[in-house]
């Protein structure tokens, strides 16, 4: 009985309705409390001991690489789900989550490379946030290219959740050599703020950027879904109903 | 005769957007061959290949012996021998040393018995060739030779009788008929019909497609 | 047709004779532990022996390792003092890239002729027969990197002192990149010309092992004690060797659907 909502998951005209239901009760919080953090954030929240006014690029940095990596595990968690279980909706879970994060890897990249660009002097640093998250972007265009390599999708379902289960296990590994790598030389980083914790006005803001980027990501989700499952669906009869206005 | 059976229920399989196999029934019983005819595309080689096990239907299930096959793959796949188009051959060794390689991965093989298969399909001449040497002809009687000595109670043969000239065919028959004659299941997929003595033993079945 | 009554099986597990045709009984796969490592033994002594009647295959991955190795002081300066500073991450740039040529080897002759395919029918683990393509791999590739690196390194400026440590590090660090490799090559199994999408899926994954292993080949040249990283390096090697096979089969498979 209690298995019923999970088979009921599994049904691709379920879950396009359940998506497209779900997405504006994550889209507005999402707008809202982005708003809300960026103000708190960019106007309200003190100037850093250290840094001044510019570590307020942190209220995007930060919120982006975290959902970098929580994005990944999510996609390698879907794709499991969709190996063991045969699941095609999990799948295409998976697949909709790599370009999302993809991007938001991208954005962390460029967020980091504008924070440490006044302080290093030049707009790259082998700084081991910086290089985890090229490498973590090297991870999602591996899966995005091994998923377009394939013409069958079922089978580049498959076989790219194998990849990606293999990832999320490296990805700490990769983590922690980059981090050992960088403190044989040294090399301070900048992404850190002077005080040893944040004081309150400045962790508010932050934290309100974190929930609201992760709903953020769940809207766009949804919305990539719907369209995934339609174009996996594309043969099946339930579509045509669906999709008329 | 035996509880040897290999059933195929309501199977249903899809590449991409193609339903391939839509809801096919087949039951072979020990001493059986069934035959699997169709054109080129209707799925002769997909449900051979669901039917050991290396493709996952989507719907329906195959059971060996009352059993679903998914249950115990090994055991399943320890129990049956599946030549696909191309002879499993490696170019750069010769026949007698494929068929070690091939067959000695599942079970120890005497060299009385790889002489004998050898013999059987008429490879003393070319048994210590390298396979490129080969023609097609020569290579797919080397794969016959190591089918038989599998040792094993199913078959699953897609079209086995290709590039064999007339005598060639009817060592393909006549090794299924020995097979049969031991208790054996036997799949095939054709085009021709299969030289077997044992008419009786035949089964027929015809893929279509849609 | 020899008679299978005189065929001297040396299995002794019970066989339900019918009528000629011996059916193995239903519990012999239990007895696959044992099995599964002869089977093992045996499918590295077939890639050992393909591999030598196509010697000159084996040549081409030290070739490459040797011309990108000499591709550095030429772009760079050929002052040994400028070059040896950077030798160890030279080497070990050069050494990812070879292994990396050299994956072609591993699977894809036996998918293309179909006795992978029987490898995945035979009733054997598919993991253990694929850690035996990738210990033959090693062999046949790793290992004559290992052997060729202080040459690499010497010739980049490290003192001959450095020679067991650069074996020692590029020889446990192959082992490591052989497994990943093994993933790689398992995953793209059905892809014409993976070779761009390969690297770009298995040097990411490679990292680490180029972090440890560069940092080993580093302090050794540097002469300094080295056991910390080779220690991270076989530790990296010993959980590629339990869990890359595993993967890899599980992409053979479904590469084989």
């Amino acid at each position: 009985m209690a298995w019923t909502w999970f088979h009921r998951l599994a049904s691709p005209p379920h879950v396009y309705r359940l998506a497209g239901r779900l997405t504006p009760w994550l889209a507005w919080p999402a707008a809202v409390l982005i708003v809300a953090g960026l103000i708190g954030g960019l106007v309200l929240a003190p100037p850093d001991y250290q840094q001044g006014d510019g570590y307020r690029i942190l209220y995007v940095h930060a919120p982006s690489a975290w959902m970098s990596l929580m994005v990944y595990t999510t996609m390698a968690v879907a794709a499991a789900i969709g190996l063991i279980w045969r699941m095609k909706v999990a799948h295409a879970v998976a697949a909709s989550c790599a370009p999302i994060g993809a991007s938001f890897t991208f954005a962390a990249l460029v967020t980091g490379s504008l924070w440490g660009a006044p302080m290093w002097g030049t707009y790259w640093q082998w700084d081991p946030r910086l290089t985890s998250e090229l490498i973590l972007l090297f991870l999602y265009l591996g899966y995005m290219g091994l998923r377009s390599a394939f013409d069958d999708v079922q089978r580049a379902d498959r076989v790219s959740a194998v990849l990606a289960i293999v990832g999320v296990v490296n990805v700490p590994i990769i983590h922690y050599s980059v981090i050992w790598w960088n403190s044989l030389h040294q090399a301070p980083s900048v992404m850190r703020l002077g005080k040893p914790t944040m004081p309150l006005p400045m962790l508010v803001p932050l934290l309100m950027m974190l929930l609201g980027f992760t709903l953020f990501f769940g809207a766009l989700l949804l919305v990539r879904l719907r369209g995934e499952v339609l174009s996996r669906e594309r043969a099946a009869s339930w579509i045509s109903e669906a999709v008329r206005p | 005769m035996s509880d040897l059976c290999l059933k195929g229920e309501n199977v249903h399989l899809w590449r991409g957007d193609h339903h391939v196999l839509r809801g096919v029934r087949f039951q072979v019983a020990g001493g059986e061959c069934l035959q699997l005819t169709g054109a080129n595309g209707a799925g002769k080689t997909t449900l051979l290949r669901t039917a050991c096990g290396l493709a996952y239907p989507e719907g329906g299930e195959i059971t060996w012996c009352g059993e679903n096959i998914r249950k115990d793959m090994h055991a399943f796949h320890a129990q049956l021998a599946y030549l696909g188009h191309e002879p499993p051959l490696k170019a750069e060794l010769t026949a007698r040393e494929n068929l070690c390689y091939w067959v000695g991965v599942r079970r120890d093989l005497e060299r009385e018995e790889l002489d004998g298969a050898l013999e059987r399909v008429g490879a003393d001449d070319w048994a210590d060739r390298p396979v490129r040497t080969l023609s097609a002809g020569q290579k797919r009687r080397a794969a016959l030779a190591g089918l038989t000595l599998m040792r094993v109670p199913l078959w699953l043969l897609d079209e086995p009788t290709t590039n064999l000239d007339a005598e060639g065919q009817k060592l393909v028959g006549s090794l299924i008929d020995e097979h049969l004659r031991a208790g054996g299941v036997a799949i095939a997929a054709v085009h021709h019909g299969l030289a077997v003595s044992m008419a009786s033993a035949l089964k027929r079945m015809e893929l279509t497609l849609d | 047709m020899t008679n299978s009554g005189a065929m001297g099986r040396r299995d002794d597990a019970p066989v339900r004779e019918h009528e000629g045709t011996p059916i193995p009984a239903r519990g012999d796969h239990e007895r696959s532990a044992v099995s599964a490592l002869s089977a093992a033994r045996l499918m590295l002594a077939r890639d050992l022996k393909l591999a030598f009647r196509k010697r000159s295959q084996l040549v081409q991955p030290l070739a490459f390792f040797a011309i990108v190795t000499t591709l550095f002081p030429l772009g760079v300066s050929p002052e040994l003092t400028r070059l040896r500073p950077m030798a160890a991450g030279v080497v070990w740039a050069a050494a990812l890239l070879s292994s990396l040529l050299a994956l072609e080897l591993l699977f894809r002759d036996d998918a293309q002729d179909g006795t992978l395919e029987q490898y995945a029918l035979c009733g054997r683990s598919l993991t253990w027969l694929l850690a035996a393509k990738t210990a033959a791999h090693w062999l046949l590739t790793g290992l004559p990197l290992a052997l060729m690196a202080p040459l690499a390194g010497l010739a980049l400026g490290a003192p001959t002192a450095a020679v067991p440590g650069i074996v020692a590090s590029v020889a446990v660090g192959t082992v490591a990149l052989s497994l990943i490799g093994a993933i790689g090559a398992a995953l793209t199994l059905g892809i014409r010309r993976s070779g761009a999408l390969l690297s770009l899926l298995t040097l990411p994954l490679e990292i680490p092992v180029l972090i440890f292993g560069a940092r080993a080949t580093e302090l050794a040249i540097d002469g300094r004690a080295y056991g910390a990283p080779l220690q991270l390096l076989a530790a990296l090697a010993v959980l590629g060797l339990t869990l890359a096979p595993l993967a890899a089969a599980a992409a053979v498979r479904i590469n084989l659907e």
